[in-house]
């Protein structure tokens, strides 16, 4: 059984939501968004290595990273964080470099459900519908040519 | 980063294509079936002349064809351009699913490795 993944994409606002629960206590999960030996395990795309230049997951701390695969395909990103509250809440600048001075907005919350579980609920503002459907979409497609298909034998399999 | 340039123009143009209320209507209507402009044209208070405008657009961005059927040529839906604008949502959902399994993962080695809450705080 895995926790179920919700996305929302509202027609004709340029915000992606999101929100996702763990069988983890809510101060794992926020370790598991600070601690860069941790981050790099999980985020990004399948089948792409995170090369960390820096990642300083705290109040007007910032971050650069660049995902590389087999192929030499590289993508980097960089922002800031605006704020960060340990185990609550961080809100952070996102950019693409490949989309320089397209950059969006984008919250975490982190909340503690009890008996050691916890969600978390993500919220993307993009500059413009363009920048969210344009961004988004070529981002990922870029990102997942090969994990694609080993994902969605997986996905049909469950 | 685009991979496929052409792609992303059509997706654009198909977008642009739904910003009009008129033509999301026309789209929702061939969702049940390929109909006539003059079909198409009834639930509208504008003219047939309009409503042949819109289906140019929607023909334009792919979203729509029309066939030789006698006189009719009948207006079909093309679905798989639909599912093509709807796939980058599918692809991000993939995408952080993906990622957030991962994640699953890591949190239980945090939590065999004893102490989320007390190894958590340390630096700073």
């Amino acid at each position: 059984m895995t926790n179920a993944l919700n996305v929302t994409v509202p027609e004709g606002l340029p915000f992606i939501e999101f929100d996702r629960e763990f069988d983890a206590p809510v101060e794992a999960v926020f370790r598991a968004h600070k601690e860069p030996d941790l981050v790099k395990q999980w985020l990004g795309p399948a089948g792409y290595d995170m090369d960390i230049d820096s990642y300083d997951f705290r109040t007007g701390g910032r971050f650069r990273f660049v995902q590389r695969n087999n192929e030499g395909e590289e993508y980097a990103f960089n922002g800031v964080y605006h704020v960060v509250r340990d185990n609550e809440f961080a809100i952070q600048t996102f950019e693409f470099e490949g989309f320089p001075d397209v950059v969006s907005i984008e919250s975490l919350t982190f909340e503690d459900l009890g008996d050691g579980r916890s969600r978390v609920r993500g919220h993307a503002t993009y500059p413009s519908m363009e920048a969210r459907d344009g961004m988004v979409s070529s981002g990922m497609e870029s990102g997942m040519s090969e994990g694609y298909e080993r994902l969605d034998k997986v996905l049909t399999s469950l | 980063m685009i991979v496929d340039p052409t792609a992303d123009d059509r997706l654009d143009r198909a977008f642009a294509a739904l910003s009009d209320p008129v033509r999301r209507r026309i789209i929702a209507r061939l969702s049940r079936g390929q109909a006539t402009v003059n079909e198409l044209a009834e639930p509208f208070e504008i003219t047939k002349q309009a409503v042949s405008k819109h289906i140019q657009v929607l023909e334009q961005a792919e979203l729509v064809t029309r066939t030789r059927d006698a006189q009719r040529r009948p207006v079909h839906l093309n679905a798989a351009r639909l599912e093509a604008m709807t796939a980058w949502i599918d692809r991000y959902r993939l995408v952080h699913e993906q990622q957030f399994r991962r994640l699953d993962a890591v949190l239980e080695t945090i939590d065999g490795a004893d102490g989320g809450a007390t190894r958590g705080k340390e630096e700073k």
